[in-house]
């Protein structure tokens, strides 16, 4: 089969209902609309958190009319608003960069999102090198910003473009480092593994898993502020210093693509933040995970982790958004102090601080929790049935029958 | 399909070597350097190769561009914005690459491709993809394979010896890694704040 539209079911099942070939594209089709969707719909619902938020915080109102109450078709009406705008490119550009620079942003930032698993087992591409291959598409980004800043022509937009630079060289090193440390703990790169070793009580979490990971979380999204510009690492931006810095000569939807790509890529990091050290799609209370595996099962099960993990990356955008509208920003020579003198050996002793944890108190948690109240791994909640493999007969197979039929056929054919 | 996208993936990165050859302003050659570099990383994946690929991605397309970018950047003034070749560095360029390609060619002509197409039939039945690379859930499944064996221990079985156990590449990792730690000690030597000293001082002013 097609290695990169590989996501077994809705695939195969396509090809079972339709007997040709376009199954698989029908498949692929489907996955980039709902990862197109997973993009759009949360980047449109942070603007108008950032506005609404952003507005209580200056003690003023935010959005108000459009769409009814609280201004919440705000984000539509801008965008609407955006697109009718002309589409500018200044003399002084270097034209075809200046065009395709906000396309490399959102791209890479949309490309990421393919890797995320959203719940168990919904993930477009699912690889063994989810945590790094979601990394390296998103390090993708900062190229578009860096042509932005460079093709418009303007100086405000090259100190933006080369701040984002300087600032994307030191926050990467320990982007990775803290990001290695849940890697090293649940011994596997795939979000998917990682998020599902942290079921049961919210003990399992690996924030709460020893102090050094819990100060490697911080450190995580600390970081993730840097690497999606925000601030106090704004400076690629940087209104009231820069104009609008990299964005300075962009105008309509160019402009709010790159804006879309920033909202998206908060959500992103957000996401990932969870998965790696919040528990993923776990609520964090151990008996309800188990009675909800147990009594709803497949489909409504996944729904319910999928809307667990949308409420816990949201409220860690809404921290984003309170950040920045409450701390000033840093100066480039303090960002570069900051993630290369301090970040970086707090996150190596973190790393080696979690390894030796591991290595010498095994399966222990920080404060006790899990060997009080469980003494074994008992509350862990089983890994729920895999769609894609063949099924035992559940309660709930009215839900989940429609989805393994045709990956049950297959495994008997093969 | 696969051979449609390996055909857009491999015209995208041989279109962009070409265009980083033609055009003049580093910036541009820089974004086709980028546009080629990526297809580079897309054909990894299409081959199973999901570890390379995203290493290719995260070394060469985040890391090393954005810093060649940022070198223009700090540096652009005068000559190094465009770079024109005279003729006799096309010239140059011209054996050089005429010989690579030959001596690629020659590679390529000397493979059995056949004699290996039947070995990965017996060892795998129909073809390798189903097993090695990735597998029907989707899950690529190199990235252990490759972690395990450079720390010592292959777990894919040599088919003209199946009772022998493989060697890894410990030493060439462990090599590697004093390698980049000398590396690292050595930018954080070169980069110190340096001392002044009041003789230095007072012969440089």
């Amino acid at each position: 089969m097609m290695p990169l539209l590989a996501a077994a079911t809705i695939s195969e099942q396509l090809t079972e209902l339709t007997n040709s070939t376009w199954g698989p594209v029908l498949a692929a089709l489907i996955h980039v609309a709902l990862v197109g969707a997973f993009f759009g719909l949360p980047a449109g619902a942070f603007i108008w958190a950032e506005r609404k938020v952003s507005g209580r915080i200056q003690d003023r109102l935010g959005p108000t009319r459009v769409g009814g109450r609280f201004g919440w078709l705000q984000s539509l009406a801008d965008g609407m608003k955006l697109i009718q705008k002309e589409d500018l490119a200044p003399a002084d550009a270097d034209k075809m960069l200046f065009r395709l620079a906000p396309y490399i942003v959102v791209i890479a930032s949309f490309a990421a999102f393919m890797f995320l698993p959203f719940s168990d087992g919904w993930t477009a591409v699912s690889l063994d090198v989810g945590l790094f291959i979601a990394l390296a598409v998103l390090s993708t980004e900062v190229l578009g910003v860096v042509f932005a800043g460079y093709a418009s022509g303007s100086k405000w937009s090259l100190f933006g473009g080369m701040r984002e630079t300087a600032q994307m060289v030191s926050y990467e090193v320990p982007l990775g480092l803290t990001a290695v440390i849940p890697v090293a703990i649940a011994g596997s790169l795939n979000l998917q593994e990682i998020a599902a070793l942290q079921s049961g009580g919210f003990w399992n979490w690996f924030v709460f898993r020893d102090p050094f990971t819990m100060l490697a979380f911080f450190v995580f999204f600390t970081v993730t502020l840097a690497s999606n510009k925000r601030a106090p690492f704004d400076l690629a931006e940087a209104e009231s210093e820069l104009v609008a810095g990299f964005l300075t000569e962009y105008s309509g939807m160019r402009w709010s693509l790159f804006f879309l790509a920033e909202y998206a890529s908060m959500y992103f990091v957000s996401v990932l933040a969870c998965l790696l050290f919040l528990g993923g799609w776990w609520t964090g209370i151990g008996g309800l995970d188990q009675a909800i595996a147990e009594n709803v099962g497949g489909y409504p099960a996944r729904v319910l982790g999928f809307l667990v993990l949308g409420v816990k990356a949201g409220l860690l955008v809404v921290v984003q958004i309170w950040v920045r509208w409450t701390l000033p920003r840093l100066r480039i020579d303090q960002v570069m102090t900051t993630c290369l003198k301090y970040l970086v050996p707090i996150a190596c002793f973190l790393f080696l601080g979690s390894v030796v944890w591991t290595l010498f108190l095994p399966g222990r948690t920080a404060f006790g929790l899990s060997h009080r109240f469980a003494p074994s791994l008992g509350d862990r909640v089983p890994v729920l049935e895999r769609v894609d493999r063949v099924a035992p007969p559940t309660a709930s197979r009215e839900e989940v029958s429609e989805s393994t039929e045709a990956p049950v056929q297959h495994g008997e054919a093969s | 399909m696969e051979t449609f996208l390996f055909l857009l993936f491999g015209l995208a990165a041989a279109g962009g070597a070409v265009m980083v050859v033609l055009n003049q302003d580093v910036v541009r050659m820089a974004f086709w350097l980028i546009v080629s570099l990526a297809s580079t990383a897309c054909l990894f994946f299409l081959l199973g190769a999901d570890f390379v690929g995203a290493v290719q991605l995260l070394i060469y397309v985040g890391g090393t561009v954005v810093l060649l970018i940022f070198g223009v950047m700090l540096t652009s003034s005068g000559p190094y914005l465009r770079i024109k070749s005279s003729p006799g560095e096309v010239l140059q360029a011209v054996v050089v690459g005429g010989l690579f390609l030959g001596m690629l060619v020659l590679t390529v002509m000397q493979v059995d491709w056949d004699r290996h197409e039947s070995r990965l039939q017996a060892e795998y039945g129909g073809g390798p993809a189903n097993d090695v690379g990735y597998n029907q859930q989707g899950e690529g499944s190199t990235v252990r394979n490759i972690g395990a064996a450079l720390l010592g221990a292959r777990f894919d079985a040599d088919p003209q010896h199946p009772d022998r156990v493989k060697p890894g590449y410990l030493l060439p990792f462990e090599i590697i890694s004093m390698h980049l730690l000398v590396v690292l000690i050595g930018a954080a030597y070169i980069a110190r704040a340096k001392r002044k000293r009041p003789d230095s001082q007072s012969s440089s002013s």
